[in-house]
């Protein structure tokens, strides 16, 4: 466990080395930021200004160096914008962001759990077409779209849960059902064929036999089984929840880094925008890393391979 | 796409071609899923036929105009007008165009990307294919809509633009989904045996293992179409993506957003065409996953 530990770590480190490079390059190759920091109608000698003040003049690598360095440091720079600490700015917002992506992720689950294990029970039955079809027709529904539908629910014929801004947990529940819904049916077919191959195995078959409830074999024996390839896609959907946060953030008026992010995107507010991008590509690193070490503790065949 | 073309062969034996028809033409959501997107393209290529109006024109005499089944609705206005007067039903036609062509053009930049990638990492093995997995596991690690909304603000909102940042990021599914198969095919017996006969790597490749795993990467070509769709749609909404006055059916949600609560149809039109769009294009690519793989279904 330990060899396996060390090598998953060691490849987290350098892939997230990689992003953070990748996330620096990208934003600086993509337009010249002195001409964005200058503002608009700047002359040629404020922009060569700029570019001075900043350091933009030097090699991009020693740039890059520079950078990295400060940011182990604490150092996120000072947002162009906002006038302020980037690393406050972001760290005031992230508890909402996270709260959302948790919430959101907790929905998908609720829902597809038990859809899918229902699905996997019954296989080809109505239900399971039901749950098939819930799943292609959710995955088709851009979330602003659904979101909306749900602001216009309930804020116009519903009117019992607030459609914008981030005061109380009533706040989260619209915005993490419009996240949520979209991770939903992979989930829900993950659970489903999983329930569906363990539900074929000998060894149910021998709890079957031996009188178990249906109900002890579904939930105790089978389900656990069912649960490995939902860990690793439960660390890739949470990655995805809050990338996806700044849409739904933005429609909802939710005060997380998704929405700084848009905003910080609009102002080219660059210092802000890389240390989101990095931040949260680690978090995702992260969370891969965890996953891996979870399924390789589940199962030990996954240490070797 | 929704054509396959099958020579008739012998008409006493069911031949495999004819066996593949009957299996398609059996198959309730792939048969829906080809014709609405049918459809959606014919729509698309005849907009200038169809739409009754020209999708730019502005009449601000006759703004705000609600649809046909609305109270006020009038016939002149099918689908009503937005807020600067423009025929809806006109901006939605030509709006079809704008989301295909992003859906096909992302598809085929990510697809060459990607399918290279993965076709080179599962055929070779050993450094080539760890290098490829660093990298598809560096590209996964990057929020996705942030790094793309990102640079498109940086470079300016174009759809040239969208178009090739959204290519030049989301090959990674091609990528994970081509490595896998082709190592799968790469083990096969008719590979060794080519290679015995001293075919070019080349001719392995293309000849061999290619035509083998179309079938996954057609699944794949169509989650990453419709996913492309979804995505400009969202970059459009967000201000940061086509702009206007392009009639992008994410852009005409965005501009309805201050009307929402007044005329909710302007936003539930363009946002039910998307759908009905990705639907069409999930419902085949699920269709072709089932036909090319029977029994199995996940």
């Amino acid at each position: 466990m330990l060899a396996f530990t060390l090598k998953r770590l060691g490849l987290a480190v350098l892939v997230a080395v990689a992003v953070s490079a990748f996330a620096f390059l990208l934003l600086r190759v993509s337009g010249d930021v002195a001409v964005a920091l200058a503002g608009e109608g700047a002359r040629s000698e404020d922009i060569e200004n700029v570019r001075q003040i900043y350091g933009l003049d030097r090699p991009l690598v020693a740039q890059y160096l520079d950078w990295i360095t400060r940011m182990a440091q604490g150092d996120f720079g000072q947002s162009l914008y906002f006038k302020s600490d980037v690393l406050g700015l972001i760290a005031d917002k992230l508890p909402t962001t996270a709260l959302l992506a948790v919430f959101s992720l907790l929905f998908a689950l609720a829902v597809s759990f038990p859809l899918g294990i229902v699905a996997a029970v019954y296989p080809n039955s109505w239900i399971d077409r039901l749950c098939l079809t819930l799943a292609v027709v959710g995955q088709a529904l851009p979330n602003f779209f659904f979101a909306m539908i749900l602001m216009m629910v309930f804020a116009v014929m519903l009117p019992i849960l607030p459609v914008s801004g981030s005061e109380s947990w009533a706040h989260f529940v619209l915005p993490s059902i419009a996240l949520g819904y979209y991770v939903a049916p992979a989930f829900m077919r993950l659970v489903r064929a999983g329930m569906i191959e363990v539900l074929g195995t000998d060894y149910i078959r021998t709890a079957r036999a031996n009188g178990l409830s249906a109900t002890s074999i579904i939930l105790k024996h089978a389900l656990r089984n069912a649960l490995v390839p939902v860990v690793a896609l439960t660390a890739v959907q949470l990655g995805f929840l809050l990338g996806g946060s700044v849409v739904i953030e933005t429609i909802f008026a939710l005060d997380g880094v998704g929405h700084l992010a848009y905003q910080s995107i609009s102002n080219l507010d660059l210092p802000v925008v890389q240390a989101i991008v990095t931040l949260l590509s680690f978090i995702y690193v992260g969370l891969t890393l965890a996953a891996d070490l979870v399924n390789g503790w589940l199962d030990p065949r996954i240490r070797v391979s | 796409m929704s054509e396959v073309s099958i020579p008739l062969l012998d008409l006493a034996e069911p031949s495999r071609g004819r066996l593949l028809r009957r299996r398609i033409l059996g198959h309730r959501g792939l048969v829906i899923g080809a014709s609405l997107l049918a459809l959606i393209v014919l729509v698309a290529v005849l907009a200038p036929l169809l739409a009754p109006y020209d999708p730019y024109m502005q009449d601000l005499a006759r703004r705000l105009i609600p649809p046909i089944w609305h109270r006020n609705g009038s016939w002149a206005h099918v689908l009503g007008t937005d807020s600067l007067g423009r025929d809806y039903l006109s901006r939605v036609i030509y709006g079809a165009r704008i989301s295909l062509l992003i859906g096909v053009s992302v598809m085929v930049i990510s697809g060459l990307i990607g399918s290279a990638l993965g076709l080179a990492a599962g055929y070779f093995g050993g450094r080539v294919d760890m290098a490829v997995s660093f990298i598809v596991t560096v590209r996964l690690a990057m929020p996705l809509i942030l790094v793309a909304l990102a640079v498109v603000a940086t470079i300016g909102g174009s759809l040239p633009v969208v178009i090739l940042v959204l290519g030049l990021l989301k090959w990674d599914r091609f990528a994970v989904v081509m490595r896998a198969t082709t190592q799968q095919v790469r083990a096969l017996e008719y590979v060794t045996a080519a290679e015995c006969v001293g075919a070019s790597t080349a001719r392995i490749i293309l000849g061999e293992i290619l035509p083998n795993v179309t079938p996954q990467l057609v699944v794949i070509a169509t989650i990453e179409a419709a996913h492309a769709i979804l995505l400009e749609a969202a970059l459009s909404f967000l201000g940061l993506g086509v702009q206007p006055p392009l009639p992008s059916w994410g852009l005409m949600i965005a501009e309805a957003k201050s009307y929402m609560f007044f005329s909710f149809w302007l936003i539930a039109i363009p946002g039910t065409a998307l759908a009905i769009l990705v639907l069409a294009i999930n419902m085949i690519g699920d269709g072709i996953r089932d036909v090319s793989a029977p029994g199995r279904r996940a």
